[in-house]
C-alpha cells in the first residue's frame, strides 16, 4: 500500500483525484488530500455565476461524498504547513503528521498585489476564491451606486469589471500597459474591444501606473500622477498571479527566478518523490494560468505515479483562450500577433459594429498560425482546430474571416472534416474521435449520453457546439436520423408531436402518453405537450392543470418566497386614470409591492395562493383582464407615443400596438414572446429588440422578426419594407403560426431563427411568397386561435371547482405562516432566509 | 448531498387522517397541515400511488414542493419544484439533480376514502 499525498483540493488537485480513482487499483493505494479553503473543490472558472446564483454547492466539482465514496481521506479547512522531504512527512496547520511516498503539490496560485502604497486599506479586494466573492459583494452593497476600478485590463480584470457592473457599481479597468488584454490582443483589436466595452458602461483607462491608493481608511481614489487622480469606492485588484510556491521554497525545492516549482515533462520536481501540477508548477519556464494544461498535466501526473511512463507533457502548450461571460466575443489563438518574416496577417475591421478578425497565415497561405476576434468570436471553434490540426486552408483564406462571399456555402466544411485526433474538448482533452467512436462505436444516440461516456462538454462547455455537430453528424452516417427528442417519455421533437396531437386529433395529456410514449411522463414532457394542445386548441391552463408548470397551473408568476405575482394586461401599455386608481386600491387592500415592469404595465407582488382569486375577482369587476405574464404566450406590445403626441411620429403607434396586443393575447407559443411598435425611425419603443416589430416609416410599417432582450440580446431583421397595416398583420400572423409549430420547447424566435436553414431569406419566402404553400392554412389557424380567446382568470374565479385549487392546505383553511416579508423603501419585500 | 432514510411503515407511531381523497388532484400535489409541519401529498394516479414528503424544498428552503409537477426518471418517481426544477425521488427523498439535501418522505395509507399519512412521533 502506497501513500499518495495531494496538497491543494482546487480545480487541478479535483482532476488529479478524479483520474487517480478511475485508472488506480483502489487496493494498493491510500489517497490523503489537504484543501485549505473550508469548502471542497470548485469550479473557479465560473465564479462569477456564484453571484449570479449565490449557490456556492452548484459549484462543486464534486460533492463530499464523492470523495467518501471512492475512498479519498479528504481534509479541507487544513493547511499543509511544512514538508520534510527527509523523512517524507508533511505536517499541517493542525498540528498532525502524515508520511507519504508520493507527493503532490497543486496549490495553485494566489493573486498578485502590487506594493502601491495604501492597498491595505478597506474596500480593496482580490478575485480568486468564494470568500473573495463575498467579501467583495457585501462591500459592494454599502457603496451600491459608486464607482470600482479594476485594477488590470486582462482576462480575469474584464471578467472581474462585468462583476462588479452586476453588483451595481460603475466599473473603471485600469490597465499600465497601453491596451487591454496586452497578451492576447494587439493595438487594433484592443480598440474595438475598448469601444465595446465603453458602450457597454464599463470604462478603461490605459497606460496608467498606480501611484498610491488614497482614502483615510477606506478606499476614495487612485492617484496616477500629479493631478491625475480617479474617485472610486471599491478597487479590485486582478494584476496576474503568483504561484502558491512557499512550500517548494521553504523544503528547497528548485525554483524559478520568479518563482513556480520547477517540474520535467513527467511534471516531477527535484525531489522524485514530488510532483508539481496546476499553477504552481513551472514548466518550460512558464506558470500556465488556464486549467486545460493544468487537467492535462493531472493526467500525465497520475500516469507517472501509476507506471505508465511514457505519457509526457507536451512541449508546446496550446494558450488559445475566450472570454467568456462578459457580453462581448473576444478570443485568441495561436500566434495572435507575428513577426513579419514569418507569414503575413489578414485583418478585417468594422468600427460602427466593433468587429475585429484577424489572422495570420503562413507565406504560402497553406496554414493557419493563429489569430484574434473581437466582436463575434462564433468560428472561434473552428478556427482553432485548422490552426491545432494544421489543416489545409481554403483557396483564399480570407473566406475563414469574411465568409465566402456569393452566398455559397460556409468556408469551414463540416466538424466532420477534421482528423481523428483533432482535440474538441480541450478541458478533458477529448478528440473527435472519441466523440464519433461514442456514437459509432459505443451506441450512444444522444448529445447527453455521448458528455456522460466522454466527459466531453462538462468542462466550461466552449465546445458544445461542436460536440453537438459530430453527434449529429455521426448518427447520420449510421442512417439514424437524430432524433431531437423531448425526453425520455417521447422520442418525438416538438414538431412531430405537435402534428401527431393535431393530426390523430388528441385532447389529452394521459391518452397522448399511452398512444405514443411511455412512463409517466416528467416536469420537460408535460409543459411541453401542454404548451402544444394550447397553440391547438386554444385551451386554457385550467383544463389540465396537473401538466402545467406551476405559473400556468396557477395563472400567476411564483416568486422567490413562493407568493405569486398579478400582472393585468395594459395592452400596449395605454391605461386611464380611472384604472390606474382601481389598480392601485385593489394593491393597497392586499398589501401588494407594485412596479413597473420593462413591458410597460404593472406587476403587482406578494399575493398567497388563496388571495389570488380574490385579487382577480376585483380586477375583473373594474374591467381588467390577465395579461398572461405567467404563460409562454405573447407578453406585451410596447410602444410609444408615436404620431398622437409626438412630433416626430409618422403614424399611430399606440393604436397599432393596443390592436395587435389583443389580436395575438392568450396564444400559447413555444417560449414567451413580446412586440413593440415605434412611431418613427427613433424608435423609443424597442421595436427591434422584441420578438416582432413594426417601425412607421414614409409610405408604411417597417415589419421586424426575431429580436430580443435578456441574456443573449439580439436585434430583430427585417421582414419587410413599407408595407401597409393589413399586409403587417398578415405576415407576422404567418410567421407566428409557423414559428409556434415548428420551434423546439422554450426557444425564442431569435434562436428559431438562426437554426432555420436559410434564415431570413427563407422566412420571408415562406411568409411572403407563400413558397412551401401554406399561407392559407397558417392565416386560418392563427385565425382560429384569435377567435377562441378566453380570459382565463375569469373562467377561473366563475367556475368553483377551479377556484378551489387555490388554497394552501388541502385540509385546513390556514394560510402559509412561513411566509415572511419586510419593509423596503416603503413597500413590502420577501424576507431573506437565515 | 445528505441522504436521509425513508420512514419505515413499520416505524410508524401516528397515522394522520388528511382529508378525503377526491381533495387531491390527479397526477399532482396538494399540501397537508400537520401540528405545525406542512407535508405534500401527491395523487401518483398513472402509477395508482400516493406520495407524501415534506413541503419545503431544501434548495432555496421554500415551502413549495406540492406544487411542484410530479413524473418519472427512469422509472423513479419524482417531484420537479416549481422554483427551480431541482427534482426529488419520492420514494427515497434523494435529490435526483444532485445539487440538493435529501428531503424526508412519509407513508400514505387509503383507508375508508380519506389519505391517512404516517409519522413517527
Ligand atoms: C475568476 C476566474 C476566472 C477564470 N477563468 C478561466 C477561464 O475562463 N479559463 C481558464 O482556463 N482558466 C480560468 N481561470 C483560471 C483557473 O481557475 C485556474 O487555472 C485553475 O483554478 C488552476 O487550478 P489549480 O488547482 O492549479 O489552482 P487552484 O484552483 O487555485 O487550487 C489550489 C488550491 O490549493 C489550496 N492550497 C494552496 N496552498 C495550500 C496548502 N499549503 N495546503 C492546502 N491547500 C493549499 C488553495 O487554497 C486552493 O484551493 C480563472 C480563474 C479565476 C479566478
Ligand atoms: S419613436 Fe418616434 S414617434 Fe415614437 S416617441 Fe420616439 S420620436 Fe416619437
Ligand atoms: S427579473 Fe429577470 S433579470 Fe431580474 S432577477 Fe429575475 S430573472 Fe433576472
Ligand atoms: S427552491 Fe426548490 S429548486 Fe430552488
Amino acid at each position: 500500500m502506497k501513500t499518495i499525498v495531494v496538497v491543494g483540493n482546487g480545480m487541478v488537485g479535483y482532476k488529479f483525484c478524479e483520474k487517480f480513482v478511475a485508472q488506480a487499483n483502489k487496493e494498493n493505494y491510500r489517497l490523503v488530500v489537504f484543501g485549505e479553503e473550508p469548502r471542497v473543490a470548485y469550479d473557479r472558472v465560473h465564479l462569477s455565476e456564484f453571484f449570479e446564483n449565490g449557490d456556492a454547492e452548484r459549484l462543486s466539482l464534486a460533492p463530499r461524498s464523492w470523495y467518501d465514496e471512492n475512498g479519498i481521506e479528504l481534509h479541507i479547512h487544513e493547511r499543509v504547513t511544512e514538508i520534510q522531504r527527509a523523512n517524507k512527512k508533511i505536517t499541517t496547520s493542525l498540528g498532525t503528521s502524515y508520511s507519504y511516498d508520493t507527493l503532490v503539490m497543486a496549490t495553485g496560485s494566489a493573486p498578485f498585489v502590487p506594493p502601491i502604497r495604501g492597498v491595505e486599506k478597506k474596500g480593496v479586494f482580490v478575485y480568486r476564491t468564494i470568500e473573495d466573492l463575498e467579501e467583495t459583494l457585501a462591500y459592494a452593497e454599502t457603496v451600491k451606486g459608486g464607482k470600482a476600478a479594476i485594477l488590470g485590463g486582462g482576462l480575469l480584470g474584464l471578467e472581474a469589471a462585468k462583476a462588479v457592473m452586476d453588483m451595481g457599481l460603475e466599473p473603471h479597468v485600469v490597465e499600465f500597459a497601453p491596451k487591454l488584454m496586452p497578451r492576447q490582443l494587439d493595438t487594433r483589436s484592443s480598440k474595438v474591444l475598448q469601444v465595446k466595452l465603453e458602450s457597454m458602461g464599463i470604462n478603461v483607462h490605459l497606460s496608467k501606473a498606480t501611484n498610491q491608493i488614497l482614502g483615510n481608511g477606506c478606499i476614495t481614489g487612485m492617484e496616477f500622477g500629479e493631478d491625475d487622480i480617479l474617485d472610486v469606492d471599491m478597487l479590485v485588484v486582478s494584476a496576474g498571479i503568483r504561484p502558491r510556491d512557499e512550500l517548494g521554497k521553504s523544503c528547497g525545492l528548485e525554483m524559478g527566478t520568479r518563482g513556480g516549482i520547477v517540474v520535467n515533462d513527467q511534471m516531477r520536481t527535484s525531489d522524485p518523490h514530488i510532483l508539481a501540477i496546476g499553477e504552481v508548477a513551472l514548466y518550460n519556464q512558464m506558470i500556465y494560468g488556464l486549467v486545460a494544461p493544468g487537467y492535462e498535466m493531472a493526467q500525465v501526473a497520475v500516469d507517472q505515479i501509476l507506471g505508465v511512463s511514457d505519457t509526457r507533457m507536451a512541449a508546446e502548450i496550446d494558450m488559445s483562450t475566450k472570454l467568456k461571460l462578459i457580453g462581448v466575443d473576444v478570443a485568441s489563438f495561436g500566434t495572435p500577433f507575428m513577426p513579419p518574416e514569418k507569414g503575413h496577417s489578414i485583418i478585417f475591421e468594422n468600427k460602427t459594429e466593433s468587429l475585429y478578425k484577424r489572422i495570420n497565415v503562413t507565406h504560402d497561405g497553406k496554414k493557419l498560425l493563429g489569430g484574434i476576434l473581437v466582436g463575434d468570436a462564433a468560428d472561434y471553434n473552428m478556427l482553432l482546430q485548422l490552426y491545432q490540426n494544421e489543416m489545409p486552408l481554403p483557396e483564399n483564406p480570407e473566406d475563414l474571416i469574411l465568409g465566402s462571399r456569393g452566398g455559397g456555402p460556409s468556408s469551414f466544411g463540416s466538424a466532420m472534416d477534421l482528423p481523428d485526433t483533432a482535440v474538441v474538448c480541450s478541458c478533458e482533452a477529448v478528440t473527435k474521435g472519441d466523440i464519433c467512436c461514442a456514437v459509432l462505436d459505443d451506441g450512444n444516440e444522444s448529445v447527453k449520453a455521448v458528455s456522460k461516456a466522454t466527459k466531453a462538454t462538462t468542462g466550461c462547455g466552449g465546445c458544445k457546439p461542436m460536440v453537438v455537430d459530430l453527434v449529429t453528424e455521426s448518427l447520420k452516417s449510421l442512417g439514424k436520423t437524430v432524433k431531437v427528442q423531448l425526453c425520455e417519455h417521447f422520442e418525438y421533437s416538438r414538431q412531430e408531436l405537435f402534428d401527431i396531437v393535431k393530426l390523430k386529433d388528441i385532447q389529452d395529456y394521459d391518452e397522448l402518453l399511452d398512444l405514443v410514449g411511455k412512463g409517466h411522463g416528467c416536469e420537460v414532457c408535460k409543459p411541453a405537450v401542454a404548451a402544444i394542445f394550447a397553440s391547438i386548441y386554444n385551451e386554457t391552463a385550467n383544463k389540465q392543470p396537473a401538466i402545467q408548470d406551476t405559473n400556468d397551473r396557477y395563472l400567476a408568476n411564483i416568486q422567490r418566497n413562493g407568493t405569486y405575482s398579478v400582472v393585468p394586461r395594459v395592452a400596449g401599455g395605454e391605461i386611464t386614470p380611472k384604472q390606474l386608481m382601481a389598480m392601485g386600491r385593489i394593491a393597497q387592500k392586499y398589501d401588494l409591492y407594485t412596479k413597473i415592469t420593462g413591458g410597460q404595465r404593472i406587476d403587482m407582488f406578494g399575493a398567497q395562493l388563496h388571495e389570488l382569486p380574490l385579487i382577480w375577482e376585483e380586477l375583473i369587476a373594474e374591467g381588467f383582464e390577465t395579461g398572461q405574464a405567467y404563460g409562454k404566450s405573447l407578453r406585451t406590445v410596447k410602444s410609444c407615443v408615436g404620431s398622437t403626441w409626438c412630433r416626430y411620429g409618422m403614424d399611430e403607434s399606440v393604436s397599432f400596438a393596443v390592436e395587435i396586443e389583443h389580436r395575438y393575447k392568450g396564444i400559447r407559443s413555444p417560449h414567451k414572446f413580446k412586440g413593440g411598435v415605434s412611431g418613427c425611425i427613433r424608435e423609443c419603443a424597442e421595436a427591434r429588440c422584441k420578438d416582432f416589430g413594426f417601425i412607421a416609416v414614409e409610405g408604411g410599417w417597417n415589419v421586424y422578426v426575431a429580436g430580443n432582450g435578456g441574456a443573449n440580446p439580439k436585434h430583430a431583421e427585417l421582414l419587410a419594407e413599407k408595407v401597409d397595416k393589413e399586409t403587417a398583420i398578415k405576415y407576422i400572423d404567418r410567421y407566428i403560426m409557423y414559428y409556434i409549430k415548428t420551434a423546439q420547447p422554450l426557444t425564442r424566435t431569435a434562436a428559431w431563427l438562426e437554426k432555420l436553414e436559410g434564415g431570413i431569406t427563407y422566412l420571408q419566402n415562406v411568409v411572403i411568397n407563400d413558397s412551401l404553400g401554406i399561407a392559407a392554412a397558417l392565416d386560418a389557424e392563427m385565425q382560429a386561435l384569435v377567435d377562441s380567446y378566453k380570459c382565463e382568470w375569469k373562467e377561473a374565479i366563475e367556475t368553483p371547482e377551479i377556484r378551489e385549487r387555490y388554497s394552501h392546505f388541502v385540509n385546513s383553511d390556514d394560510t402559509d405562516e412561513s411566509i415572511e416579508f419586510v419593509s423596503l423603501r416603503e413597500q413590502k419585500m420577501p424576507k431573506e432566509w437565515a | 448531498m445528505k441522504t436521509k432514510e425513508p420512514i419505515e411503515e413499520i416505524a410508524v407511531k401516528t397515522w394522520f387522517k388528511a382529508a378525503p381523497t377526491e381533495k387531491f388532484p390527479k397526477n399532482a400535489g396538494a399540501c397537508i397541515k400537520y401540528k405545525d409541519q406542512q407535508i405534500a401529498v401527491f395523487n401518483f394516479t398513472r402509477e395508482n400511488k400516493w406520495y407524501a414528503c415534506q413541503n419545503l424544498c431544501p434548495h432555496k428552503m421554500e415551502m413549495v414542493l406540492s406544487r411542484g409537477m410530479i413524473g418519472e426518471e427512469n422509472g423513479e418517481p419524482k417531484v420537479a419544484c416549481p422554483l427551480h426544477k431541482n427534482t426529488f425521488s419520492l420514494k427515497t427523498g434523494e435529490s435526483l439533480t444532485g445539487a440538493c439535501d435529501a428531503i424526508t418522505t412519509f407513508p400514505v395509507k387509503i383507508e375508508a376514502g380519506f389519505v391517512w399519512v404516517g409519522f413517527t412521533e
